[in-house]
């Protein structure tokens, strides 16, 4: 573990030499390329349409977005298999989307429509989709952490293939349960993947203020769990990290902790006035270490894509989230007949 | 029909489900060659191996979250929370996750998980071993609240609750444990939600759980003698809870106590009083509805002061009398 992991690279993205010897090296074809683009993308035209459809006044609740993290998101999803399982944290857009999720049925849930993932019930904070083994996000800091160790025992019981991957935040890495269940997937050997999404702020509390020695992932020493922190922002070196601790997890030799260090662009939720972090700051992670940008100035400079081609991609993935949008305004909401359903299965 | 005890009741019924369905599986502290600290799983370790009766460190939170991530992936797990008081420990996972996933997911998904927890005092454990907390588990829809009062019921409504696809809190009493009573060797379930009424009569209801049914039977049985009839119910379910029987028993009687040995502020009295004066049965309410609890106080440790922490027999007694021949 070298000592600037875990920092961002900013401007300096490297030469196109050496992204083009690392993509060899991963093996990852110009179609894997453009799909990681294209993920980014979407995921970054789904999270301003929702801030859009939020100040529009249609969005009931409060959201999360994941603005800035989409690199983590993209990363993971080409590393892990379809079937995998995902628990997920409350800022967890990006992470449904890559995994595959319908974007309709997303953003009808956001609207708390009859036709969204939880019909209504559950909004940005609790998406789930049980047959694409999404597990859902969670609303409770580190809530989902412990969950995993059950996930990964049942898979373990059933002597099946699948993994589970956990998400969750920096600030999830100070709960309790936190250290619970990393003491015990690492002691039952379980497929459990955990990856710590540091986005540098749980909520306004900066991490050099909550953790007490950084990096986070070096917490997994404690459990004797092998550990990465890399550049959230670089897409390649998050795939990378991903597909090591993916393999690991899933040859049976215990779980893996992976620690990716991104940013996010809008504040913690629709209160938050960013009052603790300055306007310089934010308009550097933008300007300077944006993982869509660096991404696009790889491919363009190992020509993977041109201008027009990108542009037409940004157009395709602008459209899917139109109509997502369509698709939900048009869809009713819950019936009131309906509120006392699913208390009890 | 054998006779056993309380303790061995949820034992076979564990045992028994174990063996006839592979995705049932234990999980909680010091469960193996310890055999629980009660000794309610001795030898399943044996019969089960390691991977059945999994034993966990001391990660309440975890052992609750564990059992809800592995239903998740179709298994039918039953945590021990050692003692009813370290709830609180895992009340997260209970409260938050395990009770509204079914709920907030859109129905999509059913957490079948059995939490097992023995509640009460009486074995001089103090403050922090001693506590009656089903009422606040009352209050967290989509979880069920099961608190069975007999051997018979106890092996039950372990069935059913295992088989129950929500998440169920199985309250036992230790004071209980050893308590006996008839129990069908056989296959059985006591359907959830459901009270019973364990004795009939005509001049009072008492609605109690777990160790005050039986202490109110024993005064049922002294005050017959003296021409008084109580009724005596159990709900054993607290949530969701049978109103109906409840309701219809006071429309005859005329009369209810309830009495637990929960805290009295904010104990489920209070809520089955309200269900029962909201009801048609309040034209028939010739007396004060009264409810007898615990003192509002943490259980004290020394004998005396404990035992007096919560209802005895005279003041289930005292009660019943001054309701039927109207001194209150």
């Amino acid at each position: 573990m070298s000592k600037d992991k875990g920092k961002t690279k900013g401007k300096d993205i490297g030469t196109r030499e050496q992204f083009e010897e690392r993509v060899k090296r991963l093996g990852l074809s110009n179609d894997n390329l453009i799909d990681l683009y294209r993920t980014m993308c979407t995921v970054r035209h789904f999270e301003y349409m929702a801030d859009r459809l939020y100040a529009a006044g249609k969005v009931h609740g409060t959201m999360h977005l994941s603005a800035g993290q989409e690199a983590v998101a993209a990363g993971i999803s080409l590393a892990i298999h379809p079937d995998d399982y995902l628990i997920n944290h409350h800022r967890g857009h990006g992470h449904f989307i890559a995994k595959g999720a319908d974007i309709n049925l997303m953003m009808a849930e956001f609207l708390g429509k009859d036709t969204g993932y939880n019909r209504g019930r559950g909004g940005s904070m609790h998406i789930a989709d049980f047959q694409s083994n999404n597990l859902g996000a969670n609303g409770i800091v580190g809530g989902g952490i412990p969950q995993a160790v059950g996930v990964g025992l049942a898979l373990q019981m059933q002597k099946r293939k699948e993994i589970c991957i956990c998400i969750f935040g920096d600030g999830a890495t100070n709960e309790g349960v936190f250290h619970e269940a990393m003491n015990m997937v690492a002691l039952w050997k379980l497929p459990v993947l955990y990856i710590c999404e540091n986005n540098k702020y749980g909520m306004s509390m900066d991490v050099e203020r909550a953790v007490a020695k950084l990096p986070i992932a070096q917490r997994a020493d404690a459990y004797g769990i092998p550990w990465a922190c890399v550049d959230g922002n670089d897409v390649v070196e998050v795939y990378d990290a991903m597909k090591i601790a993916a393999d690991h997890v899933r040859s049976g030799k215990g779980p893996y902790f992976v620690e990716a260090i991104t940013y996010r662009y809008f504040g913690h939720s629709k209160s938050d006035r960013n009052l603790y972090r300055s306007k310089e700051e934010i308009d550097d992670w933008k300007q300077n270490r944006d993982p869509i940008m660096r991404f696009t100035k790889h491919l363009l400079q190992s020509e993977i894509l041109d201008e027009s081609q990108a542009q037409k991609i940004d157009g395709q993935v602008e459209q899917v989230i139109l109509k997502a949008m369509e698709f939900a305004e048009a869809s009713p909401e819950p019936d009131i007949s309906t509120l006392m359903e699913f208390v009890y299965a | 029909m054998p006779e056993i005890s309380y303790l061995e009741a949820i034992r076979q019924a564990l045992w028994q489900e174990m063996k006839r369905d592979e995705r049932v599986f234990l999980l909680g502290e010091d469960i193996g060659r310890y055999g629980g600290a009660f000794g309610l799983t001795h030898d399943m370790l044996d019969e089960f191996g390691p991977e059945r009766v999994r034993e966990t460190p001391i990660s309440e939170a975890t052992i609750v979250a564990t059992a809800i991530g592995a239903s998740l992936l179709g298994m039918r797990p039953v945590a021990e929370i050692m003692f009813m008081d370290f709830v609180t420990l895992a009340l997260d996972q209970i409260a938050n996750q395990a009770a509204k996933m079914h709920f907030m997911f859109g129905g999509r998904t059913t957490v079948p998980i059995v939490i097992r927890m023995p509640g009460g005092s009486g074995s001089g454990a103090a403050s922090q071993h001693s506590q009656s907390l089903e009422s606040v588990l009352m209050h967290f829809p989509g979880l069920k609240v099961v608190n069975p009062s007999t051997p018979y019921d106890a092996k039950g409504l372990m069935l059913a609750s295992i088989r129950d696809p929500n998440p169920v809190c199985f309250i036992e009493h230790k004071v209980l444990y050893k308590t006996k009573g008839e129990v069908p060797e056989g296959d059985y379930t006591i359907p959830i939600g459901i009270a019973e009424i364990k004795r009939a009569g005509r001049d009072i209801t008492v609605v109690a759980n777990n160790i005050m049914v039986m202490k109110t039977l024993n005064v049922a049985e002294k005050l017959s003698k003296d021409g008084i009839e109580v009724e005596v119910i159990d709900p054993r379910t607290l949530l969701p809870l049978d109103t109906e029987t409840i309701i219809n028993s006071v429309a005859r009687t005329c009369r209810l106590l309830v009495v637990h040995e929960a805290c009295l502020t904010g104990g489920w009295a209070g809520e089955v009083i309200a269900c029962v004066v909201g009801s048609p049965a309040f034209d028939y309410i010739d007396a004060p509805v009264r409810r007898l609890g615990g003192k509002d106080i943490p259980i004290p440790y020394n004998r005396g002061l404990e035992k007096f922490a919560i209802p005895q027999e005279a003041d289930i007694e005292q009660e019943i009398r001054a309701l039927v021949e109207g001194k209150i």
